[in-house]
């Protein structure tokens, strides 16, 4: 049910932080981090995942296997 | 507030009778005539002055590093990089890394939150009496970070209210700020425009995120360039000074930034322009690693020549980093990181910093007179040569830098009209190039200004003085520490003596290269 965010590969841009619809991201020791508990994949928000829309770094913000995809 | 904005429109001097295109017209003339490089043009006097320019574009310009190419001897300006986030991808920008050795715009080390640039600012102005301008220029957006960019203009405006604020955008964000930014009395903004043309922008921007959704290609672009007309415009309507940055990219967009000119030039910028890409492979943006070029220095001054006519062109922008502080072309930021600058006491002293100023402002007065003196010698002058005199100066208007000491050189076209100011040539980071020894250091700079028939030093070696001549490139060191324009008018007169008595026989130069990277000192 959630997205995650690849540590690596985040430039730590806080662009993805203001756009997410249910403040799920956050900075955490100078990179982003989602919290799966909050993420719902923007479903119900808006038609694309809004961190995924504006990150700067392809594959950046990814789905996160380890948690069954959200259902509304 | 509302009294220092002034409306464009006040610009023009309408006779009796004479319709709006044609105010239009005077009134694009009259901005145009502004800032730097103005010499060349006989409606624009002395180009140290304020010509015929509106008193108020005028008092808003004349001590503005970036807008004046003549104030930027003289006044510093910062970038403090709160701004981290951005809105858009442009294929000349990677925010991917952040390497100490870059120094590409859009890449700085250290991001503040809007408490510590305030203090930073305050530290600088305080040791640097000069600095007078404030700008928020990145790392990404200032208007994809608006609670970022606007806190800090509002913790500045409150303590030093003298600090012009200023900031650069890519114009999508800029419709939903302009009243804000109005608000904070910020009377600079500056707007990267590198097309009006969908087709040619789906070729720079791969994608922007905008209300929600990222748009990819043609539309994205159509999107941007929509974006970036009506926030001109209506920053124009505020009367907002705004100038328009723009990247030549060979191949890409190199003839439509003509039409690019037009187009911001009909709606009210005052100022374009025209950088040359910064493209290596190991920038690892999308145009250095495709092996996009960027335009040697005779394509860019033949881009710039050929929209001058038309408009106003800013030849000095040297691309600096974006958290540089000091003078253009003199990096001090080592001595304000943050570190430090949250260690000091800071004390604003507005008296002290005005006494300073006007000791600078009788300096520039002394260096404008020289010039218009010197430049009554040439009065009667017929003649169609122009060469190019490339100068290592410290700053302060003069020749005032050793040749070995060199990191950048200013560049003038000597003509029958005058000493006029075309550009830099940057010849720091030569290591970079694979160029490390001395022997190589020469041919690196003779590389950069390889296109002028001499260069003013303070002073030069025996060696670099051989290689120079052998290159055809003259090296002066009797106008040191003399200002500069002055001794570009005086070595042209004796030039032409020159050719008259057939001592030198006039012929053209070659073309020379653009450094790749933007400008910090060693
Ligand atoms: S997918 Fe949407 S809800 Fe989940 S973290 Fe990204 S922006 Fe937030
Ligand atoms: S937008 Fe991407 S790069 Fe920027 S902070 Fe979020 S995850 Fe990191
Ligand atoms: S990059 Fe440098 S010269 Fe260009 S506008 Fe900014 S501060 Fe001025």
């Amino acid at each position: 049910m959630a997205f995650k965010i690849v540590s690596s590969q985040c430039t730590s841009c806080s662009a993805c932080e203001p756009e997410c619809p249910n403040m799920a991201i956050s900075e955490k020791n100078g990179t982003f981090v989602i919290d799966p508990a909050k993420c719902t994949e923007c479903i119900n928000y808006f038609d694309e995942p809004q961190c995924v829309a504006v990150c700067p770094v392809d594959d950046t913000c990814i789905i996160d296997n380890n948690y069954p995809r959200y259902v509304a | 507030m509302a009294s220092q904005i002034i409306s464009l429109s006040s610009i023009a001097t309408p006779n009796n009778g004479v319709d709006l295109d044609e105010i239009m017209q005077q009134k694009a003339e009259h901005q145009g005539c502004g800032t730097s490089g103005g010499s060349g043009k006989a409606s624009c006097g002395t180009g140290a002055g304020q010509g015929d320019l509106a008193p108020e574009i005028w008092e808003k310009v004349k001590n503005h590093p970036c807008y004046s190419e003549e104030a930027h001897h003289h006044y510093a300006r910062m970038h403090v990089a709160v701004a981290p986030a951005c809105n858009i991808q442009c294929n000349y920008c990677n925010r991917k890394y952040d390497c100490a050795n870059e120094s590409r715009p859009g890449v700085v080390s250290e991001k503040l939150t809007p408490e510590q640039a305030a203090k930073k600012v305050l530290a600088v102005a305080s040791t640097i009496p000069q600095m007078t301008v404030l700008g928020i220029a990145g790392p990404g957006d200032p208007l994809a970070n608006p609670e970022k960019t606007f806190k800090t203009f509002e913790l500045i405006s409150k303590t030093a209210p003298d600090i012009k604020l200023c900031l650069s955008t890519n114009g999508l964000a800029l419709p939903d700020h302009v009243d804000t930014i109005a608000g904070f009395n910020v009377d600079h903004v500056t707007i990267t425009i590198n097309m009006v043309d969908a087709d040619v922008g789906a070729l720079i921007y791969p994608w922007i995120y905008y209300k929600n959704k990222r748009y990819k290609g043609r539309e994205a672009a159509q999107i941007l360039t929509d974006r970036q007309m009506q926030g001109l415009e209506m920053l124009t309507e505020r009367g907002i000074l705004c100038k328009v940055n723009s990247v030549m990219i060979p191949g890409i967009n190199d003839h439509h930034l003509v039409e690019v000119n037009r187009a911001v030039k009909s709606r009210g910028a005052f100022l374009h322009n025209i950088m040359p890409l910064i493209s290596a492979p190991e920038h690892g943006t999308v145009f250095g690693l495709n092996g996009q070029r960027g335009p040697t220095a005779q394509e860019l001054k033949a881009l710039q020549d050929s929209c001058e006519g038309e408009m106003n062109m800013m030849r000095h922008c040297r691309q600096c980093r974006a958290d540089a502080v000091g003078l253009l072309g003199e990096d001090r930021s080592a001595e304000f990181t943050t570190e430090a600058v949250m260690a000091m006491d800071v004390e604003y002293d507005l008296e002290s910093r005005k006494a300073y100023q006007s000791l600078v402002e009788q300096e520039r007065q002394a260096t404008a007179d020289a010039k218009r003196a010197e430049l009554e010698t040439l009065a009667g002058e017929q003649s169609d040569v122009k060469i190019l005199i490339a100068v290592a100066t410290k700053g302060s208007g003069r020749v005032n830098e050793h040749f070995g000491h060199a990191t950048e050189f200013q560049i003038y076209e000597a003509s029958a009209s005058g000493a006029k100011f075309v550009g830099h040539r940057r010849v720091d980071l030569y290591c970079q190039g694979g160029y490390g020894e001395e022997e190589a250091l020469e041919t690196t700079i003779i590389r950069a200004i390889n296109d002028c028939t001499a260069v003013f030093v303070a002073k030069i070696g025996g060696c670099p003085k051989a290689s120079l001549e052998a290159a055809g490139i003259d090296a002066v060191d009797r106008y040191a520490f003399e200002y500069i324009e002055q001794s570009v008018i005086a070595y042209y007169r004796d030039y032409l003596d020159n050719i008259r008595s057939g001592a030198i026989v006039h012929g053209q130069r070659g073309d020379a290269e653009i450094r790749q990277g933007a400008y910090i000192a060693a």
